[in-house]
């Protein structure tokens, strides 16, 4: 049977149809969908979004180990945070099959950078699976496990957001039960301590010499299409290669679908094939390099970009430089130089909305951290000064202060960051004495991900009710002792709190909680509008940045959309005249 | 040969479920279909663009522009954002509604007041464009969300190797229900503008 699954459901698919066990992961654009879809399978697969991408991998790994087929999922950044657990994992190995799925994001559509996966594999020593598409994206998840199985190690399966939001028609089949494999101690497997350890390393390298004969004779995967054509031949990999199979009719192509460990006999026989070589790869010259260490000529960064992604326009100016042309690909029509553009903001009613504008009434610098309200950068609000990574916020405020920075100084981060790895910031910050204030920006749940739970819901991605952990009384086992809870749509309190802890002198927590508008759409009220009648045109409602309030042009009265509009009243706060009512 | 469907407008206004919708219906006459989707960081408001690409041997998702067959706009000032991927002879449906921009609202940026002859300017000189206001069709078959799917039954008019069933099939495969009916009336409409 045919269906048509996007890349993310067809990792979810593969693995589901490998028979495995156990899934853990932390949400991460373009990743996210995975585990969303594989928790439809409850009955077969447990599935945990974890409170961070390191928890998760351990979790994962405890599970490979005691003898069921796991996996986990992360975008990019966050095998950042799961890297140490997954380096020693490399020596330790597995029992069972494990998958590591990581998204990459070229072109970094929602990422804070643009990093290449295929340069942990190799520095993890461990074997890294590319599929294009929807279909590979089945079929290598499936084969990802065999492999790991074989070589006793955990394998990446790397995915970019072009192959993880992209649809194809997949063939599908049923699911394959795998018995567990009973645990049997043996410390000097399990336990690195450096004397076996040592051991461990020597293995790690010979696995990786029969895993680069073993790629090269996978011509399933590394797969030469159109050898017929002799003058060009492309290498790649991921979508890339799709796309020159579109649009580089005159090659041949060889795609490796297990790019490393370098499947080397099979880049050599591929290039002697052809008499010009092209390397076509998104990102770092990672194969690039590596050809030329095997003394073959070939062109690559020096005509591809190293930076964004390589759509379908990117590869036809490589090959117009390629063949020494102009390209010929239209660009936006000239009535196009002028219209505004769409940036991301925060959505009509946004519970952050209340803090940041709360925050522009004072002169403070504010260190951010990725979520939502990192939207809290742009105009009117303007209130995000700095920002590194998921926790950040609370650390960076900690040093900034410590600078000697004499102006109040904000660290922010969201309800589920907090979690993820805000906790070490704030017990850092209350140890070490310092003085910034802290601001948990509480929406309940991770919502620019699309609302996944966490530590703090009270609800497990299984769907069951749990425990949920009190952002207050972590803080104060931390030995927080001012924490102020705050609703941000009441301006008055917001103002008044900020006013009282930003100059407190010691370190301090504000909650700004309530529930994030397009999840909780009960806390949805009637809409507001403004008076004309009684409206100054004064563009203080401006200030909010809310979407629902427009002005068609500079000089008319602003009104509000009532059909975006969710009635969280800010506006009607701020207005100085009374104008806006329901 | 590929054939190739580029949807544009603005987050929340059903550009995705058109493009699953004409998915399934390529699906079902027996094509090789990819889709692929670009959505922003935001939930809403933001510019959204899906493609859709079928035949008999499709390999990339991704459309290059200059190379659409078909071009279909929920909002007007998408419609000539994207203009330049619609190949010359081609068709373009484009609704004249206009969602505004929070950098317009906040006086960062202007709406142009000649939206409608800048789209008339753009299409004419390459291809057919079919302009009308979608959403006020929609509102008077009594739901302003059906704005899409009439909008996709104009569209379908230029994709003849796809029937009038599977497409009343493929509406019916991807919306609730209790929805079916009101959406193959909306689709119709369009088809029979």
């Amino acid at each position: 049977m045919k269906t048509l699954l996007s890349g993310n459901e067809a990792i979810a698919r593969g693995a589901w149809e490998a028979g495995v066990s156990a899934a853990f992961g932390y949400p991460g654009t373009p990743s996210t969908e995975i585990l969303e879809n594989l928790v439809a399978h409850r009955e077969e697969v447990y599935c945990e979004w974890s409170p961070n991408e390191k928890v998760a991998l351990e979790s994962a790994a405890g599970a490979a180990i005691g003898g069921v087929r796991s996996m986990v999922t992360m975008k990019h950044v966050g095998l950042n945070v799961a890297a140490d657990p997954m380096m020693t994992l490399s020596y330790v190995g597995i029992v069972a099959g494990m998958v590591i799925v990581v998204a990459d994001d070229p072109g970094q559509h929602s990422s804070q950078t643009e990093q290449d996966t295929r340069h942990y594999a190799r520095l993890a020593k461990l074997p890294i699976l590319e599929p294009g598409n929807a279909v590979e994206c089945r079929s290598y998840m499936k084969f990802a496990f065999e492999l790991s199985e074989m070589y006793r190690c955990p394998v990446i399966l790397r995915s970019t957001t072009c192959v993880s939001h992209s649809r194809y028609l997949v063939e599908v089949a049923g699911r394959e039960e795998k018995a567990r494999i009973p645990f049997v101690k043996n410390p000097q497997q399990f336990v690195p301590i450096p004397v076996w350890g040592r051991v461990l390393r020597r293995k790690v390298e010979e696995r990786m010499l029969q895993q680069a004969a073993d790629a090269s004779n996978d011509t399933e995967r590394n797969q030469v299409y159109r050898p017929e054509q002799k003058q060009l031949g492309i290498l790649s990999s991921g979508v890339t290669a799709f796309h020159a199979l579109d649009l580089f009719p005159e090659a041949s192509i060889l795609k490796l679908g297990r790019a490393w460990p370098f499947p080397d006999d099979r880049i050599r026989e591929f290039a002697a094939s052809c008499e010009r070589l092209l390397v076509l790869e998104e990102g770092d010259p990672f194969l690039e390099e590596h050809v030329r260490a095997l003394g073959i000529a070939c062109d690559g960064k020096n005509l591809v970009p190293r930076t964004g992604e390589l759509t379908p326009r990117v590869l036809m100016e490589v090959k117009a430089k390629l063949d020494g042309k102009t390209p010929a690909v239209p660009s936006p029509v000239p009535e196009a130089a002028d219209l505004p553009n769409r940036p991301p903001m925060l959505c009509a009613g946004c519970p952050h909305r209340g803090l940041f504008y709360g925050l522009g009434q004072f002169d403070v610098v504010v260190t951010g951290d990725i979520g939502c309200y990192s939207l809290g950068v742009f105009p009117p609000l303007d209130r995000t000064d700095l920002l590194i990574c998921m926790g950040g916020g609370f650390t960076l405020a900690h040093g900034m202060k410590l600078s000697g920075e004499t102006r109040p100084v904000v660290g922010i981060v969201g309800d589920s960051t907090f979690f993820h790895s805000g906790i070490t910031g704030l017990l850092n910050l209350v140890y070490n004495q310092g003085n910034a204030t802290l601001v948990v920006v509480d929406n309940r749940t991770t919502a620019m991900t699309g609302h996944q739970d966490h530590p703090g819901t009270g609800k497990t991605l299984m769907g069951n009710a749990t425990v949920a952990a009190s952002i207050e009384e972590i803080a104060r086992a931390c030995g927080m002792k001012r924490i102020r809870v705050v609703n941000p749509y009441d301006a008055a309190a917001m103002h008044r709190v900020l006013a009282e802890e930003l100059f407190c002198g010691e370190p301090s927590l504000i909650i700004s909680r309530a529930p994030c508008i397009l999840k909780e759409r009960s806390a949805v009220k009637p809409p507001f509008s403004i008076d004309p009648a009684k409206c100054k045109n004064c563009k203080g409602c401006l200030k909010l940045g809310c979407p629902a309030i427009e002005t068609p042009d500079k000089a008319a009265k602003p009104s509000i959309d009532r059909t975006a509009c969710t009635g969280c009243g800010l506006c009607e706060q701020v207005c100085r005249f009374g104008a806006i009512g329901r | 040969m590929a054939r190739n469907i580029l949807l544009c407008g603005v987050g929340g206004q059903g550009i995705l479920l058109a493009a699953k919708i004409i998915a399934a219906a390529a699906e079902s006459a027996g094509f090789q279909v990819t889709t692929n989707e670009v959505h922003g960081m935001a939930q809403r408001g933001g510019s959204v663009t899906a493609q859709v690409r079928f035949g008999a041997n499709v390999h990339s998702p991704l459309i290059l522009e200059g190379c659409a067959d078909v071009l279909a706009s929920m909002e007007a000032a998408e419609g000539v954002r994207y203009a330049h991927w619609l190949k010359p002879g081609g068709f373009a449906v484009v609704s004249s509604e206009e969602v505004i921009p929070v950098t317009v609202s906040s006086g960062k940026a202007v709406y142009p007041a000649d939206i409608e002859q800048r789209l008339r300017h753009v299409y004419a000189e390459r291809s057919s464009l079919l302009l009308r206001d979608f959403r006020s069709d929609a509102s008077k078959l009594g739901n302003p969300k059906l704005a899409n799917t009439i909008l996709l039954g104009a569209l379908s008019k230029a994709i003849e190797e796809i029937s009038l069933p599977l497409w009343h099939s493929a509406v019916a495969s991807c919306v609730k229900a209790q929805f079916i009916e009101i959406n193959q009336q909306a689709f119709d409409l369009g088809r029979s503008f």
